[in-house]
């Protein structure tokens, strides 16, 4: 049994609550995101896009999270359930769903993500640990918090970024860029600037002292601010100790189609699935009580990861089968990700295209997107 | 407390020794099956989709695994406020206490257990078959009938009768004689080891039974079912007619196995409609090479592939390595076959290594195909070569 939380000598995390932030922009991600938060796109087989967060701070020995959700959170909640796959249907702590209530009030306008702090202020305030440690469910990693925590501890920082450095910058995918001074002090911060004059990029966990977060969150809205990143942390770069925290693993940042898509092909290549899987804690999601996956005579599967209750007759290379799927002879699918429950009809063509979930499609047909811009089939429909 | 109609209880208690090196460690029941479960899956997962939600299940040999992937019964949704799964090994009351004699003799020694719930009926269960079976309309037959003890039987073909409890029936399938493995067998309807029995009649056969005969095995074919038809009780025949296999032999096993596997298997395992749950080890997606190849075979999550993997079925966590080959056979957990191994008819047991250039079973004979097993985490060493048939461990 892995038991991921005793296998570091790390620092205790017990003084930890985790604040998982939906209230983002998911509009990049068009149809994928049509009917469900971020939160809640699956990604890799058999996830969704929160289980890697929400797993990374269970693993990490926190054991109260808080999630705060904006809007289409019924297929969240729906994954999430009380928390049971990550240990977190608890007695003491726990998990917490905690709604945007501010859209109950007369004036309705949506102001920005502080708004969802502020009408759950109530939860962060009453919980006992007097950390924090605030997450997006757009980053794809497998990060352990503990050393970050100990370096945010031992340097007395204010607030410490979570941030990884990369050489390249995907296409049409932003990114939150991290300048920094030879001791890691974020000195400059800019939300997807044209320009990417920086090398590091925020993988957006900040760990933050709660009574410090508290005053922070008061401060913004009485000066009439409400984003939390722009805000909250940019805009106290100057007055805070605001250190960033390398992480050297592999992360990907969910921000454009392209950005997924390639996110989901990479994870193909045996180093970055063994990264992302077996070198840190496990990553939970919801189990599904599916067979395992059958392959037929006849079946050629080549360079895939397949989740459960799939059943393979036809031709598969290079793509991503989450659970359910059924692939009949004949059919051929190169570069693509197939989402739950998607049926392909016999010697169907389909390359370089992503089906959500559901989706039919009948015997003979064709589809093909671009290795830069796939194509994209919306959930259940029938092609 | 709350009546319950119909209670389970479930034998899972046996050591299963000619299952031989795979029950070194375990009971019986908790033997991995299907690339994903456990034997006691089928039952459990039977219960809950047949509605019955208070199972008592049975245990006495080796009994750590089983009791911990029981659990609380959640994974078979069997966790409930009234009933669910309650584990019950032997115990010591007044008086003194001794292990399980037989089937009848755990059951006699859980009557406390069963009266608690006051139920109608008692269905008695086995941990080591495996079928998709809808008790209750078990039930039904068992209350149109008006029987006192119901027996689910099966068609078998007449030159398997001698391995069976051969039940002799009336057009009303009523049970008029039973033979124990005969030799020569008036009817083909073989027992299933599942029974429903009226509780209060049951409960009397069973006291008398430990009143009367202090030695007595304590066992349903040997002692209670023959008193019962003895007295002429109504014992009627529920005729099942899906698959059905006991796993109680290695070669059984295996060719359980085998028959998951076909482009129409005989047991279809992702029918959404009768989930067979299990505890779910968490594992991410299967990986498929761009190497591998993959052909008639069941597979796992979190399993690597890249060599070649042929007939066969891969539980959780299997290696293939580069170029190994796999064929007709069976790999439990997390073992992993190193590049250039060749096994073929074989069983492989739980965390075993197999290093590399390794040969299992390959001198197997297609037309008197012998079983090869290599038990629980075993380390098979480089370029070994072992023969068809053999048990390592």
């Amino acid at each position: 049994m892995e038991n991921s939380i005793y296998k570091k000598n790390g620092q205790s995390m017990k003084n930890v609550m985790g604040i998982i932030n939906n209230a983002l922009d998911e509009s990049f991600l068009d149809k994928l995101t049509a009917h469900r938060s971020l939160a809640s796109v699956p990604f890799g087989g058999r996830y969704r896009l929160i289980d890697f967060p929400l797993s990374n701070m269970v693993n990490s020995g926190i054991t109260n999270v808080g999630l705060l959700l904006q809007s289409k959170y019924r297929s969240l909640m729906d994954h999430i359930g009380f928390g049971k796959a990550w240990d977190l249907d608890r007695k003491r702590n726990g998990l917490f769903i905690l709604p945007p209530s501010h859209i109950y009030k007369a004036d309705r306008a949506y102001k920005g993500d502080l708004q969802n702090f502020s009408s759950n202020i109530d939860y962060i305030e009453r919980s006992d640990q007097e950390y924090l440690i605030i997450g997006s469910p757009n980053i794809v990693a497998n990060i352990d918090y503990r050393d970050a925590f100990k370096f945010h501890l031992q340097n007395q920082n204010d607030i410490t970024i979570i941030y990884k450095e990369v050489d390249v910058f995907r296409r049409d995918t932003s990114y939150i860029l991290l300048n920094t001074d030879d001791h890691d002090r974020i000195i400059e911060m800019k939300v997807n600037p044209k320009d990417k004059y920086y090398t590091k990029i925020s993988l957006q966990r900040y760990i933050i002292k709660k009574d410090l977060l508290l005053d922070i969150i008061d401060d913004c809205i009485s000066m009439g601010q409400w984003d939390f990143v722009k805000n909250a942390i940019i805009g106290n770069l100057n007055k805070l100790k605001v250190y960033g925290y390398p992480f050297n693993s592999y992360a990907s940042v969910i921000n454009s189609i392209n950005g997924y898509y390639k996110a989901n092909l990479e994870l193909l290549k045996p180093d970055v699935w063994q990264e992302l899987f077996l070198k840190g804690g496990p990553i939970f999601t919801k189990p599904k009580d599916e067979a395992p996956s059958s392959y037929k005579s006849g079946a050629n599967a080549k360079n895939i990861l397949a989740a459960n209750g799939c059943s393979i007759e036809g031709e598969v290379k290079s793509s991503i089968l989450f659970r359910g799927v059924k692939i009949h002879p004949g059919a051929v699918i190169k570069n693509s990700i197939i989402m739950q429950k998607s049926i392909i009809g016999k010697n169907a063509k389909l390359e370089n295209v992503i089906l959500d979930k559901g989706v039919q499609i009948t015997a003979d047909k064709s589809l093909k997107g671009d290795i830069n811009l796939p194509m994209i089939i919306a959930k259940n429909s029938i092609v | 407390m709350p009546k319950v109609e119909m209670l389970a209880m479930l034998l899972a208690g046996g050591k299963g020794s000619r299952l031989g090196v795979l029950t070194n460690n375990i009971a019986k029941p908790a033997v991995p099956f299907g690339a994903e479960y456990r034997l006691i899956d089928f039952p459990l997962s039977n219960c809950s989709n047949s509605g019955i939600t208070t199972v008592g299940v049975l245990t006495q040999y080796k009994p750590l695994v089983l009791n911990r992937y029981i659990g609380s019964g959640s994974s078979w949704d069997l966790d409930r406020h009234t009933g669910g799964v309650t584990v019950l090994p032997p115990y010591v009351k007044e008086g003194g206490g001794h292990w399980y004699k037989g089937t009848a003799d755990a059951i006699y020694q859980n009557i406390e257990f069963i009266d608690l719930y006051d139920p109608e009926y008692v269905l008695v269960l086995s941990g080591d078959h495996i079928y998709k079976m809808d008790y209750s309309k078990m039930l039904e037959f068992h209350k149109e009938k008006k029987a006192e003890v119901s027996i689910a039987v099966l068609e078998v073909p007449w030159e398997e009768t001698h391995r069976f409890g051969i039940m002799n029936t009336n057009q009303e399938q009523k049970i008029i004689e039973f033979q124990e493995k005969p030799k020569e067998a008036k009817n083909n309807l073989a027992s299933m080891g599942i029974y429903i029995f009226n509780w209060e009649t049951l409960r009397k056969y069973l006291n008398e039974e430990a009143e009367r005969n202090e030695d007595s095995a304590g066992d349903f074919g040997h002692n209670i079912i023959p008193a019962m038809m003895n007295d002429q009780l109504a014992f009627y025949a529920y005729t099942f007619k899906d698959y059905w296999k006991d796993v109680g032999t290695i070669e059984s096993y295996w060719q359980a196995h085998m028959d998951l596997l076909g482009d129409q298997s005989k047991l279809d395992l992702q029918d959404r409609k009768w989930v067979i749950y299990s505890v779910n080890p968490n594992r991410p997606p299967q990986y498929i090479s761009g190497k591998a190849e993959v052909e008639n075979s069941i597979i796992n999550k979190g399993a690597q592939i890249m060599g070649r993997v042929k007939n066969s079925v891969l539980f959780f966590g299997v290696k293939v390595g580069r170029d190994a080959v796999i064929e007709d056979s069976v790999i439990l957990p997390n073992s992993s076959i190193a590049s250039g191994s060749h096994i073929k008819n074989s069983i492989i047991g739980r965390n075993v290594t197999i290093e590399k250039n390794s040969q299992i079973g390959v001198d197997s004979d297609s037309d008197q195909i012998k079983i090869t097993v290599v038990g629980d985490e075993e380390l098979i060493p480089e370029s070994s070569q072992i023969k068809s048939g053999t048990v390592v461990g």
